[in-house]
């Protein structure tokens, strides 16, 4: 009797508060996918019918096409060379004896903490003090402010999880810096490195305030879904484009967790 | 040791910052020896260790191993390899991956490399292990297969930083013998690190005893129990009496020294080069020291004592004497030879202590 209470708790307040608030999560959500769907340009119940017209809609539209590349070049860019960076940054600071690491660390970090607003205007005022045409270059080096904030944070908390004397073993059995790097250091900050990547893509993929000062002519994906919401008659393309896009995170994550869970098994768990 | 030693530490001083973790330390290590560098922790001894394995490099000083000088060589081109107290098992490879380690730069062919993992193996007794993950080992595996990794690269020295702490007292024991025997077996130097006293004396040929930065004491195991030569390795190995004294006389090669409570000591006066009436520490080991419950009067040294707090522990007694003008009582340890008389650990019984001209250690004063 008392196990099974243990077991499964009852399923009162808790159990309501639970499902409300999945529901609160993933309803709005979900509307994206089922609206893409509905065969009118109105977001609005009763559905008409389902058509694939959206989804045409949204692979003629030149413009959308051109962002959802430029995001996903930025994004790109802009996830490797945090995470190079944020990890080099994280070996500096967790294998090295620093003078000062301390609050170096905490000034890289100081972004994460500045409103995204703030920080647009000081970068767009730097921007044309330089003289710098607004480009994906000027919101790649936008993104990069908060991204290796986050990719650092990520690296030291995976190399602090191991070891460090397994880098001095492999110096002791004859491996340079650089081949340490490569047989120990990079092998076991995978996952890290995984993890950070999905990550900064993400922030750089949805960023809105820097890439709204920043932008030049090209726009990034979240700038021209934000101009197409004000003709109703686009709005539809955008959602399939959402629904797409959601189709896509959900695969990613399920793959990284996959691989995740399966190089914990192979591997050993010294560590996160 | 006559011939060239293998490791030569030549005035090594090491500070972190303003702490200075190793003071001047001068010390040379032969070909096959196994040396230990014992003490507390904080006394310097892992830093000594990383010095040589070349993690860290010297303030002051130069260490030569072979007669080279390694100010100037990384460690990863050293003739040296190291046992690490975590072992330091590299967790995404199997056994073989890990006993493999270190032979990459010598590009052996596949056959051959297999077969000196293999024999690696069956020196450490895990043949089979070889596609073990390193999270399917224990943690006396693990010291093994570390072991494995480090000596196929058939290194001059071998370091090893406490690899028997993280075990077991039974598998340490194992672990002590088969590491002695191993290391007579391959001929190669040891140089470990601990903090157990038994564990050193039982392995070491000779054993650096380290306090704050300093090798106080460099001497084989017998000589640093009989015979230590300050206060610091006389209380850190063993157990110790210590009595301040005085010198009262020295002639035809004996010394009397007037130590308080325990009145005139006689010893022999080889020991210590000091003159008349100057102090000096009288040091009296536990089981060197004879207790008799009636007065014993052909002892050459003697007190008279009453029987303070004893321990009974089956082949031993310790007992803890009290003797007048002294607060710490004394303590003595009894081999029980015969049949004990539950009576003579009572405690208030008036006592008598004796111990040889020989038993005495004379020690220069703080």
């Amino acid at each position: 009797m008392s196990i099974a209470t243990v077991n499964s708790p009852r399923f009162g307040a808790l159990g309501v508060f639970a499902v409300a608030y999945l529901a609160f999560i993933y309803i709005p959500v979900l509307f994206l996918p089922l609206f893409s769907f509905n065969d009118s340009i109105y977001i609005a119940f009763p559905l008409k019918g389902f058509t694939l017209e959206w989804y045409g809609k949204m692979a003629e539209s030149k413009g959308l096409i051109t962002a959802l590349e430029n995001s996903l070049r930025l994004g790109g860019v802009v996830a490797v060379l945090s995470t190079v960076l944020g990890t080099l940054a994280a070996k500096a600071v967790t294998r090295y004896r620093l003078p000062g690491s301390g609050p170096t660390v905490a000034f890289i970090m100081l972004p994460l903490v500045i409103p995204g607003i703030i920080m647009g205007i000081a970068l767009l005022v730097l921007a044309s003090y330089l003289g710098l045409t607004l480009s994906l270059f000027t919101i790649g080096v936008g993104h990069l402010l908060i991204t290796v904030p986050f990719s650092m944070l990520v690296m030291i908390s995976r190399l602090e999880g191991f070891d460090k004397n397994l880098e001095e073993a492999s110096s002791d059995l004859g491996e340079n810096a650089w081949t340490t790097f490569w047989r120990v250091t990079f092998p076991l900050a995978i996952p890290g490195l995984i993890a950070s990547l999905l990550l900064t893509f993400t922030i750089s993929f949805d960023e809105f305030i820097l890439a709204f000062f920043l932008a030049g002519t090209e726009v990034t994906l979240p700038i021209y879904i934000w101009s197409q919401l004000r003709f109703p008659a686009k709005l539809p393309a955008v959602l399939a484009l959402g629904a797409v896009i959601l189709a896509s995170s959900f695969v990613v994550v399920t793959f990284a967790e996959w691989f995740r869970r399966r190089g914990v098994q192979i591997k050993t768990s010294s560590g996160v | 040791m006559s011939e060239k030693p293998i490791i030569r530490l030549s005035g090594v001083t090491k500070n972190f910052g303003k702490v200075r973790a190793v003071n001047n330390v001068n010390i040379n290590i032969g070909h096959g020896e196994f040396f230990s560098l014992l003490g507390p922790s904080g006394c310097g001894k892992t830093t000594l260790l990383r010095m040589l394995a070349g993690f860290e490099s010297p303030t002051q000083g130069e260490l030569f191993i072979d007669e080279q000088p390694m100010s100037t060589v990384p460690a990863h081109h050293r003739p040296v390899n190291m046992v690490f107290q975590s072992y330091a098992i590299f967790p995404h490879l199997d056994v073989r991956g890990n006993i493999a380690f270190g032979m990459r730069k010598a590009r052996l062919p596949k056959a051959k490399l297999n077969d000196m993992v293999d024999e690696m193996l069956e020196m450490i007794k895990l043949p089979g292990y070889g596609s073990r993950g390193a999270n399917e080992l224990s943690g006396g595996e693990r010291q093994r297969v570390a072991l494995a990794r480090a000596l196929i690269k058939r290194p001059k020295v071998l370091l090893l930083d406490e690899p028997l702490g993280a075990l077991d007292k039974k598998l340490r024991e194992q672990m002590q013998i088969e590491l002695r025997v191993l290391q007579k077996s391959v001929g190669i130097t040891f140089v470990f690190v601990t903090h157990d006293q038994e564990e050193a004396l039982t392995l070491s040929d000779r054993i650096a005893v380290m306090s704050k930065g300093n090798a106080l004491q460099i001497d084989s195991p017998t000589r640093l129990y009989e015979a230590p030569t300050n206060r610091f390795v006389a209380d850190f190995i063993g157990t110790m009496n210590f009595f301040a004294g005085n010198v009262r006389a020295v002639e035809n090669g004996d010394a009397t020294i007037d130590a308080g409570p325990l009145g005139d000591v006689a010893t022999p006066a080889d020991a210590m080069p000091t003159g008349n009436g100057a102090d000096i520490v009288v040091a009296l080991r536990p089981e060197k020291i004879r207790l008799a419950f009636e007065a014993t009067s052909d002892a050459i040294n003697g007190v008279e004592g009453r029987m303070g707090p004893t321990a009974y522990l089956g082949d031993r007694s310790h007992f803890y004497v009290f003797v007048p003008g002294r607060e710490e009582p004394i303590a003595v340890a009894h081999q029980n030879l015969d049949k004990v008389d539950i009576r003579s650990h009572d405690t208030d019984r008036p006592v008598w202590l004796s111990w040889s001209r020989d038993a005495v250690v004379l020690l220069p004063p703080d």
